[in-house]
């Protein structure tokens, strides 16, 4: 029997389980038999947020077979059609097997050399060389690690050692950054602590479910049949609302659909705000928002983390758009937005808090009313209604309905967001807006009651966000400018007090511009494709091509990224080590390395511990200058005797084979019978970076990791179990306390760290920014002493700004990217999977059919969508899966023949740096054919 | 019976008392075998009845030339279709749809109809040369869903075929099924709508099953028809034709008028 034959017997076994169909005896006999040469073992989906548990099944170190894990709480034994083809994801005709180098004749490395074939030892000689010279040239901030969501714990546990620990630099951060910032600054703001309070049960649990700039039923398939399971549960009281620049998916279930203009749901929040402040101040739980909050707001005049327009790469059309960042003329509804500052339409805004846009202070309940005054049923129906087509009055009578929905006291309501929300200029404060209207009716942190982020990546919060795999952060919420969190870091790690540097690194699209700007000249990509996923990608393409620097790319198959390094590294995948990943709702998960890797590929986790044996102590604890910093980081070498080692000592041994982690035996009960390539090597005895076969550490370096990694979390509010528990169990949501997991965080009904602060029924215990000024609407009076809200969550006035480009002139549309239910980000697994190719293998650019008439276009034809910054070229669809109102298009990104982030604007949320890929401007246009 | 009143028959009982079959949507199992490969054989839009496309069909293999997605093939002896015949295999290419439909208006013998795309009112105002052909009225087939192989009926949530149709939410759309067993992931089940479905084939195409269990098959081959004799609820009923019903024919009389004694023994 072929495998393709032993993979549909088993699918039609595990569908059987999932439905309770019978199955003919003679059909399950013969399963049975096929299974018994199987091996099943629980893993977690590679891709979503969502974090779904699936059975692996192995037979002769291949995976043959993956199923729905019937115990997983999340999916119960189902999966989206993206999970269904996680069997395939690694065996693509494509797989990357060697590392391969740009070289000239001679084998030695060449900018402009063409991709040969190369040992890991010769991958490594030059990495150590390239490092050497970018840290002798430039300190430690000369190198860059484009880190990711996609990381194991473990790996970014290790990535944030070896960097921050090992290189004393923060130029480290994750491709999360474009995925979920703005939800943590968010968070951080509001909460003094990161991730959601509730779980995905909440949406059992509630009675209203509204998704804002959230594609569900796209995106997060799995939960969507969640939500919609509970709509059919109770088809009239349950209500579902949709609100999208667009009419996608979600819009079939929905009892309302609000298409509203891009960056306006900043005005939507605050009208429901308005609607209750002014209109229905019963509604108000006001014993909630006297004991638990604090209300606050920030400065405005704070930019959209662009570069300024004096940069000598900036083109004349790019300034257009860049000149914002210094200063604006204000709009007509800017002007009576921020009329509480004085300003009217048509005065110029400098900004001038572009570098303390995160700075906020406490105000009073009356100053924060006052900032909600112009957000009246007019005026935010006017600016926000998104189709030019529909009746106003219709407009307003669902905006008016959602306002109810939310205040309706008997009505539990739960707010999703995804990128819609995070990936925005004004992010921060539109998260921030949700807990205002969540916190002011008291429906936040209850069984069905809550404002939830969707994660995009499958462990953005278990890696990039607990681990803290991002320029400023350290694990457990901790950050690198604070000093204790420092210490604490240092005395975990055994490293010298004062080795780690307290100046937050570059943020994701600062490492790009930094390459730009030859700041960093060694750059290493890990789980991630940068080259393809970030906004205005010419600059950086150009910039890692063309400039004298070294881009070292670890991967799997050769996408974008891989296209624009200068060494790649054949990568394990997910199955192919040991791992966990930590979903949207805390919920941490583990599985065992199932198979041997392809080819010569080998473990991130592997390579950069590989690489820390490159480097003694001498190298790189010696004093440095970090740019910006008055002071020099200290030379600690002289401190390493304390702890045992001496200069020679190298950071492999500092780091990752240390007493303790010696301590972790490679014959540990877990690890029985399982392969372990980075412990006790495998079958295929590589020729490792010394030239020798690797034959493995010798002890359980994963279980050392997560071990010393929990340390961190234990007690300090992010408690985690050990790595064993996480072998038995589907997943625990953390804090994990006495072997308890925590549905509802913050109250003190169901979670021990609320219970233990003694604030009542909630505690927003948190402990970043818990000491902030007091003041006015207009800014902090210097004169009045910090206020310490310890325990308790702010409100925040946020107003509303437009985004840095709208459509004018000759670039007269919106563009909005996103993804599509078939393919996982840029493609480089879902795009392998022939099944998934055939179903969506091109981006498209949907465009409404009016518009398209307009522009003399029909279905199908070829089209240059430009911006000021790049163009692409693309097919139109009018009727397509997206259909958007007149004025806008959207181009999915996933495609690398469409490099659509050629076009899209490198303009962030200025307080959490994270990219907005829904908006700028373009015009788009018949591609004449070619000669 | 109560063991194999499985979740399936289930789910078909409830589509079934939605009445969706009777729309036309049609679920599909074990006829392809049953049929002649040439019966299941796809023509571009507005081909006329099969037998009569065969006849006045003269295969220049102009319809094809049109085509800018090389979506039809001219049948060559190995095909086992009637040889130079236009045909289109939607699973490798489908129709795209093109809204100005250059593949007919080429076609020089009538085989593929201009007016059988025109919507009716509109046919008056084709004879002034003002009328627009509609590709969504075209009828190459319809889609047919193998409920036995979709994922869709075992809770996986993919609905692909529907998010490939070009008239999505019409000629396909997504029933809402609750979830018993897992008590909380709804099956989202495809239904074509054999009304609105022009047989383009994106569905099949898009498929991510092995073998595609959504299939375009000709209207004849899948298209029931009901008896005249008994007029469903909403049917509008033609008083003509009831009229028409009472008058008795010549050959009753004879009948009656002749010999009763020859239904008595000799």
């Amino acid at each position: 029997m072929k495998r393709r034959d032993f993979i549909k017997q088993a699918a039609v076994a595990s569908a059987a389980t999932a439905i309770g169909l019978s199955i003919p005896l003679s059909v399950q006999a013969k399963q049975k038999k096929i299974e018994e040469s199987w091996r099943w073992d629980k893993s977690v989906c590679r891709f979503c947020g969502t974090g779904c548990g699936i059975m692996v099944a192995t037979k002769n170190d291949k995976i043959v077979a993956v199923k729905g894990d019937p115990k997983a709480p999340v999916n119960r034994g189902l999966n989206c059609i993206k999970g269904y083809f996680n069997a395939k994801i690694m065996y693509g005709k494509d797989r990357l097997k060697h590392p391969l180098m740009r070289v000239d004749a001679e084998g030695n490395f060449s900018k402009n050399g063409k991709f040969k074939p190369i040992s890991w030892k010769r991958a490594f000689d030059e990495m150590e060389t390239q490092i050497k010279k970018s840290l002798a040239e430039l300190g430690p901030t000369g190198i860059g690690i484009f880190s990711s969501g996609q990381y194991t714990v473990q790996e970014g546990y290790a990535a944030v050692k070896l960097v921050k620990g090992g290189f004393r630099s923060n130029n480290i951060d994750p491709n999360a950054r474009h995925c979920m910032a703005s939800a943590v600054a968010g968070f951080i703001q509001t909460f003094g602590i990161d991730e959601p309070a509730g779980s995905y049960d909440d949406i059992e649990l509630t009675d209203t479910i509204v998704t804002w700039g959230a594609n569900m039923a796209e995106m997060h398939p799995i939960l969507w049949s969640r939500v919609s399971d509970r709509k059919l549960s109770k088809p009239s009281a349950v209500k579902v609302i949709n609100l999208t620049a667009y009419s996608n998916r979600c819009s079939d279930l929905a009892d309302t659909e609000i298409i509203f203009k891009p960056h306006t749901d900043l005005a939507i929040w605050n009208y429901i705000a308005h609607e209750i402040v002014y209109n229905n101040p019963d509604a108000i739980d006001k014993e909630f928002v006297d004991k638990h909050t604090v209300f606050a707001t920030g400065h405005v005049d704070v930019g959209y983390g662009m570069r300024t327009q004096d940069h000598k790469n900036f083109t004349e059309a790019e300034k257009v758009t860049v000149a914002k960042q210094s200063s604006k003329v204000l709009s007509k509804n800017e002007g009576i937005a921020l009329a509480y500052l004085g300003h009217k339409e048509g005065d110029t805004l400098e900004m001038k808090n572009v570098k303390t846009a995160g700075k906020h202070w406490k105000i009073s309940f009356d100053e924060f009313k006052k900032g909600l005054e112009p957000y009246t049923l007019d005026y935010v129906a006017e600016m926000s209604k998104g189709d030019v087509d529909e009746d106003l009055e219709q407009y307003k009578a669902k905006l008016k309905e959602l306002a109810d929905y939310y205040i309706e006291k008997s009505r539990k309501i739960v707010s999703f967001w995804t990128m819609g929300m995070n990936q925005h200029t004004r992010g921060t404060w539109v998260n921030e807006q949700a807990y205002m209207v969540h916190f002011l009716l008291g429906k936040y942190a209850k069984p069905g009651d809550g404002a939830f982020s969707l994660t995009g990546q499958p462990s953005a919060c278990g890696t990039a966000r607990e681990v803290g795999t991002f320029a400023h952060r350290l694990p457990a919420d901790m950050v690198v400018f604070n000093p204790k969190h420092r210490a604490k870091t240092e005395k975990l790690w055994k490293l010298p007090a004062g080795t780690l540097n307290p100046k937050v690194g570059s943020h994701i699209m600062k490492l790009h511009r930094d390459i730009e700007d030859g700041k960093i000249k060694f750059a290493w990509v890990q789980v991630c494709n940068p080259y393809h996923n970030t906004a205005n990608a010419n600059h950086w393409i150009k910039a890692a091509r063309k400039l004298d620097n070294f881009i070292v790319v670890s991967e799997a198959y050769p996408g974008v990224s891989a296209k624009v390094a200068d060494l790649i590294l054949p990568t394990a995948m997910i199955y192919e080590k040991w791992g966990a990943y930590g979903n949207a709702e805390r919920r941490t998960q583990h599985w065992k390395q199932l198979v041997t890797p392809v080819g010569e590929a080998m473990p991130d986790i592997w390579q950069m511990v590989e690489l820390s044996k490159r480097f003694k102590i001498v190298d790189v604890w010696k004093e440095q200058t970090i740019p910006g910093m008055d002071e020099k980081l200290p030379d600690v070498t002289t401190a390493v005797a304390d702890l045992g080692y001496t200069p020679n000592t190298t950071l492999y041994d500092v780091l990752f084979a240390n007493e303790e982690a010696k301590s972790y035996k490679s014959d540990d009960a877990v690890a029985q019978g399982y392969i372990n390539t980075e412990a006790t090597a495998d079958s295929r005895k590589i020729v490792g970076s010394d030239g020798q076969p690797w034959t493995g550490y010798g002890f359980f370096i994963q279980k050392y990791l997560w071990e010393e990694y929990r340390k961190f979390g234990v007690g300090s509010q992010h408690d985690l179990a050990d790595f064993d528990t996480y072998h038995k169990v589907r997943g625990l949501k953390w804090p994990v306390v006495d072997g308890k997991e925590t549905q509802w965080r913050f109250n003190s009904k169901y979670d021990p760290y609320a219970q233990a602060a003694g604030t009542g029924d909630f505690a927003f215990y948190g402990k970043a920014l818990k000491k902030i000024p007091q003041g006015t609407l207009k800014g902090p009076d210097k004169d009045k002493e910090k206020y310490d809200l310890s325990n308790k969550a702010k409100i925040f006035f946020r107003p509303y700004m437009d985004p840095p480009e709208m459509p004018e002139g000759e670039y007269n549309l919106w563009l909005s990217t996103g993804r599509v239910l078939e393919h996982w980000h840029t493609g480089t697994m879902t795009m392998r999977v022939p099944e998934l190719y055939r179903a969506v293998p091109e981006a498209l650019c949907y465009m409404h059919p009016a518009d398209a008439k307009k522009l003399n276009l029909s279905d199908n034809d070829l089209v240059w969508v430009e911006s000021r910054r790049g163009k692409v070229q693309t097919h139109i669809e009018t009727r397509g899966r997206v259909r958007p109102p007149k004025g806008l298009v959207y181009v999915p990104w996933f495609d690398e023949k469409v490099l659509i982030n050629k076009v899209t604007l490198d303009a962030t949320c200025p307080i959490s740096k994270q990219t907005d890929f829904k908006k700028c401007a373009v015009k788009v246009y018949k591609a004449t054919a070619k000669a | 019976m109560s063991e194999m009143s499985t979740r399936r028959e289930v789910i078909k009982k409830f589509l079934k008392g939605s009445g969706y079959l009777f729309m036309g949507g049609a679920f599909w199992s074990g006829l392809l075998n049953e049929t002649k490969a040439a019966d299941l054989t796809l023509r571009p839009p507005g081909a006329i009845k099969e037998k009569d496309f065969l006849k006045k069909c003269i295969k220049c293999g102009a319809c094809v030339e049109a085509c800018p997605y090389d979506t039809l093939n001219l049948a060559t002896v190995e095909d086992k279709e009637a040889v130079g015949a236009p045909y289109f295999t939607p699973r490798e290419i489908p129709c795209y749809m093109c809204t100005d439909i250059p593949c007919v208006p080429v076609c020089p013998s009538g085989a593929l109809d201009i007016k059988s795309l025109l919507a009716s009112e509109t046919v008056e105002a084709e004879h002034e040369g003002e009328s627009e052909m509609d590709i969504n009225i075209s009828k190459m087939g319809i889609a047919v869903i193998d409920n036995s192989s979709c994922i869709a009926f075992d809770g996986v949530q993919c609905d692909a075929c529907f998010r490939a149709c070009p008239l999505m939410n019409q000629a396909i759309y997504t029933d809402y099924v609750r979830n018993e067993d897992t008590g909380k992931h709804a099956y989202l089940i495809p239904v074509v709508k054999a009304e609105f479905c022009t047989g383009c084939g994106a569905c099949e195409h898009a498929c991510i099953m092995e073998k595609s269990s959504i299939v375009v098959l000709p209207v004849e081959v899948v298209q029931g028809k009901q008896g005249e004799h008994y007029l469903t609820r909403d049917s509008e009923i033609d008083i003509e034709d009831i009229e028409a019903i009472k008058e008795e024919s010549e050959d009753i009389l004879d009948y009656l008028n002749n010999d009763w004694e020859d239904l008595l023994d000799e």
